[in-house]
């Protein structure tokens, strides 16, 4: 993961609160199994929408999502998340995300700071004002910048520090291995484990269902 | 981790598996059991790949495939080839990695929350992750269980811990006894709609009180199914013999010695009676009534008997905007009788209400009765334990006779990911947990609603509670 200290760039504002994963990247767009390639399916539903703000051509090139409360909630998806970056955005702004995915956007380098609604809506009118405004996104001092005006952002201390040094999360667990270990040895014989005693292993197969055993669809969309 | 302070539940569950601890740290938790399917494992096991890393535990990990697989011509091989690839993905990776895997046409297959339990695997006192929102399912058997993203899925296959910050804790506790006719659905949520979808936000939730405990295992996983849906990180119910019974023989419950020892353990499972929550939430389980949703997320519900509200009738600028965006979306007006709503489809299924009792329920309603001609009706078991076991009773004759479609086990109409999705401007009366935009197919409609209501529906076109229908002729 690249070190993530300050970033600087136009911002897009977002006057929608409870923006669920399935509306920042749709279910169908999740069958990919590569991690990247997923810009397309950003917000696909709204962008039939002709006044949907993604689809102004003022805020082209935005990198930081400004965005209603409630970001982010729903579906575990990380696809949302590498959607989002996809597109090109840095940081997304809330006053309050779904945990998995801030979460998500931690692991992924996307910074998901949290802001105070009054701090969003002054940010939306400055940027719905002027398109081009310049906005800094600062982990080191957690604040936000908008010209002279700024606000205190919040980012929980791990996750800061863990985007600001560009560590891998799972190097640094892997550095506690003898912990783990020590551990493991002291779990109880009764905890279960995945291997399948042989008395119950799979003895037939289940009866497979075909399609002249279904009605006909009467309005299937498929 | 032992320490003599009162402790909720969550907590005791929470320190039993404390790998390591520091100042200024989350808490390196160890995983006891990490559910796998293939929608949010593909690049967690690429990863793996790319760093030469390899599976910690397979024996902790379980695979099955769920929520793009069809639930026709299951022995066919899958017609659309993007759903395929990811499958095939899933197959190579669990028999590069060495995890054991339920796919598409074996008698394990299902949805992973439905499957997990099923198998005994989900047992109380564990920790348990899956690369999915409603892992908070188990949390029904006390197990502190919840949803992770991909690189905590890779994160967890690597190491088979999680680094995590201890959330804040909220009781609920449910006083009295559930009306007839009135399910754990329902009660949900009346919860939801009470709490908001942010109600939970940074909370693990202890479910408790007279109705909870009188609840079977299935009615319990409904409940902690859908604690996401309040913004809650995970739900957990303090296991009790109800719990014990459930487990009692399955493939991977101790047995034996095992089971003494195990039982004796999760009877101590349980909030300590000195000990206090950070946030307590009472409702009378008496006053609740069947629920459905008339808006785009799950806190949009409303009594069967009420009127679709007015955005007039909220108090916030930004739920008034909400819901008026919502009532657009949902093609409805304020001040409609919720049973004048038609509908054109009936969804039966999910992790929320595929498994059998809930069939049952269904079926109950069916037995005797056609569907409305306007309507069509998809029953998609769990599981295909659940399939089996429904087939067993004769339930997929009566959804049959009925006139609703019998199908195999997976996500289905539940989020769309297969071919089975409304149309755009479709109606759904859903027994899932999601009615966000698109979610059950581009411009569908959804309707939360509990598989009563459901079944009731199917029969008369609108939305419907059992008890509105005449009896039987
Ligand atoms: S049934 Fe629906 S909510 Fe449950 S795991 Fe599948 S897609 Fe997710």
């Amino acid at each position: 993961m690249d070190r993530f200290r300050s970033h600087t760039g136009t911002a897009l504002p977002l006057r929608r609160g409870n923006v669920d994963t399935d509306q920042i990247i749709p279910a169908e767009y999740l069958k990919r199994i590569t991690r990247s390639g997923f810009a397309d399916g950003l917000f696909a539903a709204w962008k039939f929408d002709q006044d949907f703000v993604l689809n102004s051509p003022e805020y082209g090139g935005a990198s930081v999502l400004v965005a209603g409360p409630d970001f982010g909630v729903g579906s575990s998806r990380e696809h949302a998340v590498w959607a989002l970056q996809d597109y090109g955005f840095k940081a997304v702004l809330s006053p309050c995300f779904g945990d998995i995915f801030s979460a998500n956007a931690g692991k992924s380098g996307l910074l998901a700071a949290v802001v105070d609604l009054p701090a969003i809506e002054r940010l939306w009118s400055i940027t719905e004002a002027d398109p081009a405004t310049e906005v800094t996104v600062d982990l080191v001092d957690l604040v936000v910048r908008a010209g002279s005006w700024s606000a205190t952002m919040h980012v929980d201390d791990y996750t800061r520090w863990r985007m600001l040094e560009g560590l891998d999360d799972i190097e640094i667990t892997l550095g506690q291995e003898a912990d783990i270990t020590r551990f493991e040895s002291s779990r109880p014989s009764f905890k279960p484990a995945t291997q399948l005693p042989p008395q119950h292993s799979p003895q037939h197969r289940g009866r497979a269902i075909t399609s002249s055993e279904t009605r006909s669809p009467k309005a299937v969309h498929s | 981790m032992h320490s003599s302070t009162p402790r909720i539940l969550a907590e005791k569950v929470w320190d039993e598996h404390v790998v390591s601890r520091a100042e200024g740290k989350p808490d390196l938790l160890y995983i006891d059991l990490h559910l796998v399917h293939e929608v949010t494992s593909p690049q967690a096991f690429e990863g793996l790949r790319l760093s030469g890393r390899t599976v910690r535990r397979p024996d902790l990990t379980l695979a099955t495939e769920d929520h793009n697989v069809p639930t026709t011509d299951v022995d066919q091989p899958i017609a659309d080839p993007v759903s395929l690839a990811q499958i095939n993905a899933l197959r190579a990776n669990c028999a590069e990695f060495g995890v054991r895997l339920h796919p598409l046409g074996d008698v394990e297959q299902g949805i992973v929350h439905v499957v997990g339990p099923q198998l005994g695997l989900t047992q109380p006192g564990m920790t348990i992750v899956c690369g999915d929102s409603h892992t908070s399912t188990h949390g029904a058997f006390g197990a502190l269980a919840f949803g992770i993203g991909t690189s905590e899925v890779e994160h967890v296959l690597a190491t088979q811990t999680l680094p995590q910050v201890k959330p804040k804790n909220v009781a609920v506790t449910i006083t009295g006894q559930l009306p007839t006719g009135v399910t754990a659905k329902d009660l949900v949520l009346t919860l939801i709609a009470q709490e908001t979808t942010s109600g939970g936000q940074g909370y693990i939730v202890e479910y408790r009180g007279q109705a909870i405990e009188s609840l079977s295992m299935e009615a319990r996983m409904t409940i902690c199914n859908m604690s996401i849906e309040w913004g809650a990180k995970a739900g957990l119910i303090a296991p009790d013999d109800t719990t014990f019974r459930y487990l009692r023989g399955r493939p991977h419950a101790p047995a034996g010695v095992d089971w003494d020892r195990a039982v004796e353990y999760w009877r101590t499972l349980v909030t300590d009676d000195e000990a206090t929550f950070d946030k307590e939430v009472v409702i009378d389980a008496t006053t609740v009534t069947p629920l459905v949703t008339w808006g785009t997320n799950p806190g949009q519900g409303m009594a069967l008997g009420g009127n679709v509200p007015s955005p007039d009738d909220f108090r916030t600028e930004a739920e008034q905007a909400a819901a008026k965006r919502a009532l657009h979306y949902m093609g409805l007006t304020a001040g409609t009788p919720m049973r004048e709503i038609t509908v054109d489809a009936v969804f039966v299924g999910s992790c929320t209400n595929g498994r059998i009792e809930d069939l049952r329920a269904a079926a109950d309603i069916l037995r005797g009765r056609k569907i409305a001609d306007s309507v069509r009706m998809l029953v998609v078991p769990g599981s295909v334990r659940v399939r089996l076991q429904a087939e067993d009773e004769g339930l997929d004759i009566v959804f049959k006779d009925a006139g609703a479609e019998w199908r195999g086990a997976g996500c289905s109409m539940c989020l769309g990911m297969n071919p089975d999705q409304l149309a755009p401007g479709e109606r759904c009366a859903s027994t899932s947990n999601r009615n966000f935009e698109g979610r059950q197919g581009e411009g569908g409609r959804t309707h939360l609603v509990s598989p009563l209501v459901a079944a009731a529906t199917a029969v008369t076109g609108h939305l419907t509670a059992p008890s509105d229908l005449p009896a039987w002729v």
